[in-house]
């Protein structure tokens, strides 16, 4: 009895099954054509699938380039003044997250994406007039336009704020917060515009761009511009009382090394987020951001422990930091061994410019924003030229044969580090010249510095009347 | 009553506070100080620039105990506090007029 039952299961699956689904499974024939509607419909769930995707990386990435800034860099920053400076110097960097977002909203966008000419951008997007959330073809067409807007204006956020290494522990906060701002104006966006604007005379998407630069993620826009203008400021202000006869050391280690991590965390929406998609180009950029990191903190500590006998946290730190600075132009071009050759150079050279050649000029760039992040993008806007690489971002586009043009040196193509060069000079000379008009102007209007008797008391008391570490 | 004064090497707290303990003393107050003798301090590099740190890290112990235990006391911390090397600190033993317990006022002895 038992087994007959089980003998009847097994016909059962044997042929009935395959009868069952024979009779469910749809006639074989010709199927009425899709309708045109029905292609439209289809086609525009593909687009929003794509687009949900690339927003939420776009998103995120705008999160933690955010987060560079606070607490990524205020920590960074505030861990290496003295006790008495700390809150000053997180202020400077924090003041930047409200001044320069309502700058942006009102003008700043406009005058960096607008269309105007191929220096800067015009006024159609005042008070942020036409950036909707449609998305914009020419700034990452599959997301909406308010996303590339906010995306962007973190990077206009910590680019003033890294300037704020050069001159801590010295500076007037009224002073500073207005020249950071007209900073953001004559210098930011105009070199933003250049080389990522719409018709910029260095983007490489314009096509009668004569001199098209390689900047995936602000090496010349960002850490050059920030870098050289630190090394003005420090040079029109001066050295910081007592420096460099008494000591300065950095008042907390732990902060800077808690900032440090997370700049290298953020760096990753940074860099990786400015493919402003989801696809393999940002994978190629994270990768990039990771090796170039980690061989930069490597040869930097490698380097001061050949130097001075022992392999120091703040080395490791401010290897790292370098590393990220120099592979940022590069990090959506290179390939993930050029990275790591990128960084290992980067660690080498800043560590080279930090420890020697500053102590050599005597100017006192009190947290070393020119030697790391001026150097780093100075090197990383050469070196893209020498390692940008088609196999992985086809710049120039295919032939007519169907393989990429050569992008850079290592392609073929040695006029790309021209054109880097022009960049980077172009880059050096805006710096330059609007920094120090800027600083001459607010200097003979509000003062820049801070009274010796202020600057004895910290930045903290005077400025802000507040303290960061009290006893009770 | 005596006030000690021991300035000691950090790293040694535990041990001399064990046993002061163990020797009797109840009142005991620790500060972390900075602080320098005949020991020399020693260099620190942040990005290349050699600072001489000559204030280093030590803490210092202060307690007011009774006259008559003052031997025990002071035995209490050489034997815990001693490392042999240069740098293992000092202890100063001073005269101290009244002991006052805030509490209930008790005066004396019996305050400490």
């Amino acid at each position: 009895m038992h087994s007959r039952a089980l003998k009847s299961l097994i016909l059962f699956v044997c042929l009935g099954v395959p009868t069952l689904a024979l009779a469910v499974a749809p006639r074989i024939g010709p199927s009425p054509p899709a309708t045109q509607a029905e292609v439209a419909a289809l086609t525009q769930s593909i687009r929003d699938a794509q687009s949900s995707g690339d927003n939420a990386w776009v998103l995120v990435s705008a999160a933690l380039v955010l987060m560079m800034t606070a607490p990524g860099l205020v920590l960074f920053y505030g861990g290496l003044v003295r006790r008495k400076n700390i809150l000053g110097t997180m202020m400077q960097s924090f003041a930047m997250m409200g001044l320069i977002t309502v700058l942006w909203a009102v003008v700043g966008y406009s005058l960096a994406f607008g269309a105007g000419n191929g220096f800067i951008g015009g006024f159609e997007h005042l008070f942020l007039r036409g950036v909707t959330l449609a998305p914009n073809p020419n700034y990452g067409g599959t997301i909406p336009e308010q996303s590339f807007m906010i995306y962007q204006l973190m990077f206009a956020i910590i680019t003033p704020a890294l300037i704020t290494g050069a001159f801590a522990e010295r500076v007037k906060f009224s002073s500073m917060s207005v020249f950071l701002c007209l900073w953001s104006l004559v210098v930011y966006c105009p070199m933003a515009h250049m080389i990522w604007g719409v018709g910029g005379i260095l983007n490489f998407a314009n096509t009668a761009a004569r001199w098209p630069v390689f900047d995936f993620a602000g090496g010349t826009v960002v850490h050059i511009t920030s870098g050289v203008s630190a090394l003005v400021c420090a040079l029109y202000l001066g050295k910081r009382a007592g420096y460099p006869q008494e000591d300065m050391q950095p008042h907390s280690m732990v902060l800077s090394f808690i900032g440090a991590g997370m700049l290298w965390v953020g760096w990753f929406g940074f860099n990786a987020g400015s493919a402003l998609g989801a696809g393999p180009l940002a994978t190629s950029a994270f990768v990039n951001t990771q090796f170039a990191a980690a061989a930069a903190a490597i040869t930097w500590v490698i380097t001061e422990w050949l130097q001075n006998g022992k392999p120091t946290a703040l080395g490791a730190i401010s290897g790292a930091v370098a590393g990220l600075a120099t592979i940022t132009q590069a990090s959506g071009f290179v390939q993930p061994m050029s990275a790591l050759a990128i960084g290992a150079i980067a660690g080498v050279v800043c560590c080279f410019m930090v420890f020697r050649v500053k102590k050599f000029f005597g100017y006192d760039d009190s947290l070393d924003a020119f030697g790391v992040h001026g150097v780093g993008g100075t090197m990383g806007a050469l070196l893209t030229g020498l390692f940008a690489c088609s196999a992985i971002n086809a710049v120039f586009g295919k032939n007519a044969a169907g393989s990429p043009n050569p992008a850079g040196a290592i392609d073929g193509n040695w006029h790309q580090v021209i054109n880097q060069a022009v960049g980077m000079g172009i880059g050096w000379a805006l710096a330059i010249a609007g920094t120090l008009v800027l600083l001459f102007l607010v200097d003979k209007t509000m003062g820049l510095r801070i009274s010796a008797s202020e600057e004895a008391q910290g930045l903290d008391l005077s400025q802000h009347g507040e303290e960061g570490y009290v006893l009770n | 009553m005596l006030k000690i004064e021991a300035i000691i090497q950090p790293a040694k707290l535990d041990t001399v506070k064990e046993a002061l303990i163990e020797a009797g003393i109840e009142g005991i107050t620790v500060l972390e100080a900075r602080g320098h003798g005949r020991q020399k301090g020693h260099t620190e590099f942040y990005r290349g620039r050699e600072y001489t740190v000559d204030l280093l890290p030590k803490v210092k112990l202060e307690m007011v105990i009774a006259d008559a235990v003052r031997d025990k006391v002071v035995a209490a911390i050489l034997g815990a506090a001693r490392t042999g090397h240069i740098g293992d600190g000092k202890i100063f033993i001073s005269k101290v007029e009244e002991a006052i317990r805030i509490r209930n006022d008790e005066r004396g002895e019996a305050a400490i």
